[in-house]
């Protein structure tokens, strides 16, 4: 016992390191899975408690007694039939119109299906004012209060809201605008109305146009999806879809996909470099101590006595380590989840709780220094005594390759000291070498997910989509709308598209999506191809789609899908895949929009028009879309990517300062320790030249220029593998919702190099200040 | 209880001369290799002075005393100290690198013998060979004072004796102070004067009227 104390003391620089190394490991462990766990908790009750719909099908226009035969359906509980709008908002605090949607409540909103639950205020009335809720997250950017009206644009009836309440949905825990990436609840949010007062101002009485559906525990659930397909097809119906499909739920889903590949990843890469670290210093350490062995074996210790004492100074660590991980990891995970209560909704939040992880955890540690230092504690077991009572005979340097080459000749003997040294104990050079290059990877990783954001930024909204707005029309027109949106105030140039909901297939997978209609040659919105120039759509070029839809449907260009149009006719037709595009966002489809026209047998028919505005006119464009019906949405990109940023910046910034934080931890970790070890197993031929009369001076640089070589050494390792590392997380965070491609600008090498070479520097410093301390005589006094 | 302040040296009163062979004699704990330790500016005294020359070693800072060591101090340690990742030749010219008036690394080496193996690491010589490059890297500097520091200590007596000879041998021909700290009387007989020190004091000086070479030592 006393031995483990003045060892754990003696070596309590180390020993932090590791310490941190493991708590750090531990704490993105912790944190992410408690992350997770409360999410998924969160998410699965409101689910439940609030009766989130199984089935969601859209369509035009059904009378109210369609709804007895679909109940009738086997498998089906329940079903729901509300009407849906989407509607302008003139909101003041925001100069563009804002865009919402509208969904109809029924009598009993808070036990009904889909069931909202009121944060605030009540839940409204059927009276001649129109009363409403609105979504929570809407009502904080806007900062309504219930009391406060609000001006929206109901099929070109202005109609003024009267909110009671604020309110949530299972349906919108996120809220995101079709065809947006991010959520930004500035331009666009849910209300509730009741359902005669939507039925009236949207001329719907005795009629839905949204039905969804709670499905039986032994429901058939393709079988309920055929039944009321065939049955809302008369009334438009556009096909059902389920859960896995539902916007807000694919994007919960995605996250938590994302936070599960956090909580493996990237405790696997931090836990990984400790059992590397740990490795080098316990072996280090019993060849170091090999003196001490001996005399223990000497007197009578067994070899297990040795084993379990070195054991117990790494357990010790790991345990301290592991401890301080799980306290920082819940801290850290109350952190994260706040954030992502942000953006996600829940009207009870589970906070995250410690269960099983701690378990983990503790195990995950424990093995993972076993992993690092069996051989170490084996091979002090295996000493013979005898044989370690004996002075180390100098080691051997027998190979100098450099030398041979003649390299050597012209080196000053401290620099002849270090190459030999280091070209003498390969392995100890490698591992030097293959630590500090781990941390640079990390700092590489940690930084790189800025490069990849700004580089979807400008491929997006700079040289992909050209436009200033994008407006879509309530209902398709006819081409003389384009002229309408030409002649609004400000606008100089409008690209018209045909967008049509349609469902693709092929084989066994299929897909949702909207297939979108462009010019040949479009000049605004434009598609690119992995080299970012411009594609072009032939007339009879068929399907260009996003890489991301072609691996989800397993098909090549050539190859042909099936494509069930779910509007008008309904017809399912056979196109080919001509092109396949890199993308970030979901799944896409374009093609040549003449061919769409011949394809739905329509004519001139549009659905909207990308925009381009003169900015100093922006003001009079909004107020005059503001009063045109036919205008069901307006989307302007500025703003779009001026929210991306900033949801980006805000969503990630916990993360990104813990992970650089971690990732500098760990390379000074790494550096420092290297540093310590190349200085105590020197610290006797720096003495002696010190006797000899070498300057303080002389033999600091003989130490800085071999930490010096590592470092450079590293430098060229450590990029490919942060390189690695970064791409496995982009694979990782590859969901239906996005994909970010690896970018690594120049700029992230050069910060992560730069905290390198801080991190050596320090560690530099450190070993100076050692040398100034140096005891020439007890160092000489010592055997070796 | 208080403190008890041990002092390793006490009133020691010694002069020592240019081309002189003094073997400083004492068991262990009598104080020898402090004294060796002043001497060669590694250490300073808490009281009294040293002199080297007309320099102060009491009054120098740890930069003179390193410019002190590397002009005119030659160290041979007990346990060689060699730089295992350099040559034997290398590690004699290591040393002649920093002094002012060096002699070839090569006839340093040959001094003491071991020309014929200057490319060797220390790992490919013996205990005897490893003290003796030693030697001459203490030497190369053409110091003016060499201190040996039990020199034979981890030798046995027929290595031992080779290494002497090679000590004697630097002082006779280079006329360098040595001064030779041991706990083993016999080598006393080399000297031209052995110095006893017992409790931190020196209890006797003596000249030898007759020295012994290194070969007619037994121990």
């Amino acid at each position: 016992m006393r031995l483990l104390l003045s060892d754990l003391s003696r070596l309590w620089k180390q020993g932090i390191a590791i310490i941190a190394l493991i708590a750090v490991g531990v704490a993105t462990f912790i944190m992410s899975t408690n992350t997770m766990t409360a999410l998924e908790e969160s998410r699965d009750r409101y689910y439940r408690n609030y009766r989130f719909a199984d089935l969601f099908t859209p369509l035009v226009r059904a009378p109210q007694s369609l709804a007895a035969s679909l109940n009738e359906i086997e498998g089906v509980d329940s079903v729901q039939t509300r009407i849906v709008k989407e509607v302008l908002f003139d909101m003041p605090d925001v100069l563009e119109p804002v865009s919402g949607r509208l969904v109809s409540l029924e009598e009993n909103p808070r036990e009904s299906m889909n069931g909202i639950y009121l944060r605030r205020g009540r839940y409204p009335e059927f009276s001649d004012r129109t009363e409403a809720l609105v979504s929570e997250l809407f009502a904080e950017a806007h900062r309504i209060e219930p009391g406060d009206r609000l001006i929206a644009n109901f099929a070109g009836i202005v109609q003024e809201l009267e909110i009671v309440g604020v309110a949530l949905s299972p349906e919108f825990v996120y809220v995101v605008q079709p065809g947006l990436l991010l959520s930004d609840d500035k331009r666009y949010g849910v209300l509730w109305i009741p359902y005669a007062s939507m039925a009236n101002a949207f001329n719907m009485e005795g009629a839905f146009n949204n039905l969804t559906v709670r499905l039986t525990n032994d429901a058939n659930t393709q079988h309920v999806i055929d039944r009321i397909d065939q049955l809302t097809l008369p009334y438009g119906g556009v096909g059902t879809y389920d859960r896995s499909e539902q916007e807000s739920n694919r994007r919960v889903s995605d996250e938590l996909a994302e936070v599960r590949t956090m909580a493996y990843m990237a405790p696997s890469i931090f836990l990984s470099v400790s059992a590397f670290l740990l490795n080098i210093i316990v072996s280090r350490l019993v060849y170091q101590q090999r003196e001490q062995i001996a005399t223990l074996r000497a007197f009578g210790y067994y070899p297990s006595e040795i084993g379990w004492h070195y054991a117990r100074l790494v357990l010790v660590w790991v345990v301290l380590g592991t401890a301080i991980g799980i306290g920082g990891g819940i801290y850290a995970a109350r952190g994260m989840f706040r954030l992502y209560m942000m953006f996600f909704r829940f009207p009870e939040s589970i906070q995250p709780t410690m269960t099983w992880e701690w378990g983990v955890a503790f195990g995950l540690t424990v093995g993972v220094a076993a992993i690092g230092t069996f051989r170490s504690i084996r091979r002090a077991m295996e000493f013979p005594p005898a044989v370690a009572m004996r002075p180390e005979a100098p080691q051997r340097f027998d190979h100098p390759w450099l030398g041979k080459l003649g390299i050597t000749s012209w080196m000053t003997p401290g620099i002849r000291m270090v190459i030999r040294r280091l070209e003498s104990n390969p392995m100890i050079t490698l591992f030097s070498v293959l630590g500090v290059a781990l941390g640079l990877a990390i700092l590489v990783l940690s930084s790189f997910m800025e490069d990849t954001i700004e580089f979807v930024i400008d491929n997006q909204f700079v040289k992909s989509q050209r436009h200033d707005l994008m407006i879509t029309f309530r209902e398709t027109a006819s081409e003389s709308a384009l002229h309408d949106v030409e002649h609004l105030p400000g606008v100089t140039y409008a690209e018209p598209f045909r967008a049509v909901p349609i469902r693709m297939r092929s084989g066994l997978h299929s897909e949702r999506l909207s297939l979108m209609g462009l010019c040949e040659r479009p000049v605004l919105y434009r598609v690119l191809d992995e080299h970012t120039s411009e594609i072009e759509f032939e007339r009879r070029g068929g399907l260009t789609i996003t890489k991301k839809l072609a691996e989800m449907l397993q098909v090549r260009p050539g190859d042909r899908v099936e494509v069930d149009i779910l509007e008008g006719d309904r017809q399912t037709v056979l196109l080919p895949v001509a092109r396949v595009f890199p993308n970030y966002t979901g799944p896409a489809a374009y093609m040549e929009r003449s061919a769409l026209h011949d394809l739905l047998e329509e004519g001139e028919r549009i659905s909207g028009a990308f925009v381009a505005l003169d900015d100093s006119q922006k003001g009079e464009t909004y107020a005059a879309i503001k009063q045109t019906p036919a205008i069901a949405g307006v989307l302007d990109k500025t703003a779009a990517m001026k929210n991306f940023r900033l949801v980006i910046a805000r969503s990630t910034s916990w993360m990104r300062t813990i992970n650089a934080l971690f990732a500098a931890l760990i390379a000074f970790g790494v550096i420092y320790n290297s540093a310590l070890i190349s200085f105590t197993e020197r610290a006797r031929d720096l003495a002696t030249m010190r006797v000899m009369g070498f300057s303080r001076g002389e033999i600091s640089a003989v130490m800085l220029i071999e930490l010096l070589l590592i470092t450079i050494a590293a430098i060229p390792v450590g990029i490919p593998i942060g390189y690695a590392f970064s791409y496995v997380l982009t694979l990782a965070m590859d969901t239906d919702s996005h994909r970010f491609p690896l970018v690594i600008s120049r700029s992230t090498i050069a910060y992560s190099m730069m905290i390198i070479i801080v991190s050596a520097i320090a560690s530099s410093l450190v070993v100076l200040k050692m040398l100034k301390e140096l005891d020439l005589i007890s160092v000489l006094k010592v055997k070796e | 209880m208080g403190d008890v302040d041990v002092y390793a040296l006490r009133g020691i009163d010694l002069d020592l001369y240019a081309g002189e062979f003094v073997v400083i004699l004492g068991a262990s704990g009598s104080g020898k290799s402090t004294l060796l330790n002043i001497l060669g500016g590694l250490d300073v005294p808490s009281a009294g002075t040293v002199q080297f020359r007309d320099h102060r070693l009491t009054d120098a800072d740890e930069a003179e005393l390193t410019r002190y060591r590397r002009e005119h101090v030659g160290f041979v340690f007990q346990f060689y100290n060699l730089i295992p990742s350099l040559t034997a030749l290398e590690n004699v010219a290591m040393v002649a690198d920093i002094a002012t008036a060096p002699m070839p690394p090569e006839e340093a080496l040959r001094m003491v013998g071991l020309y014929d193996r200057r490319n060797h690491y220390p790992s490919q010589l013996s205990g005897g060979e490893q003290q003796r490059v030693a030697i001459a890297r203490a030497i190369g500097k053409r110091p003016d004072v060499l201190l040996c520091d039990e020199p034979t200590g981890a030798l046995d007596v027929k290595t031992g004796s080779v290494v002497l000879e090679a000590i004697a041998r630097i002082n006779r021909e280079l006329g360098t102070l040595t001064a030779v700290i041991t706990h083993n009387a016999a080598i006393a007989a080399m000297a031209h004067r052995v110095v006893q020190l017992s409790d931190g004091r020196v209890a006797s000086i003596q000249s030898n009227s007759v020295r012994k070479s290194a070969n007619e030592l037994v121990w």
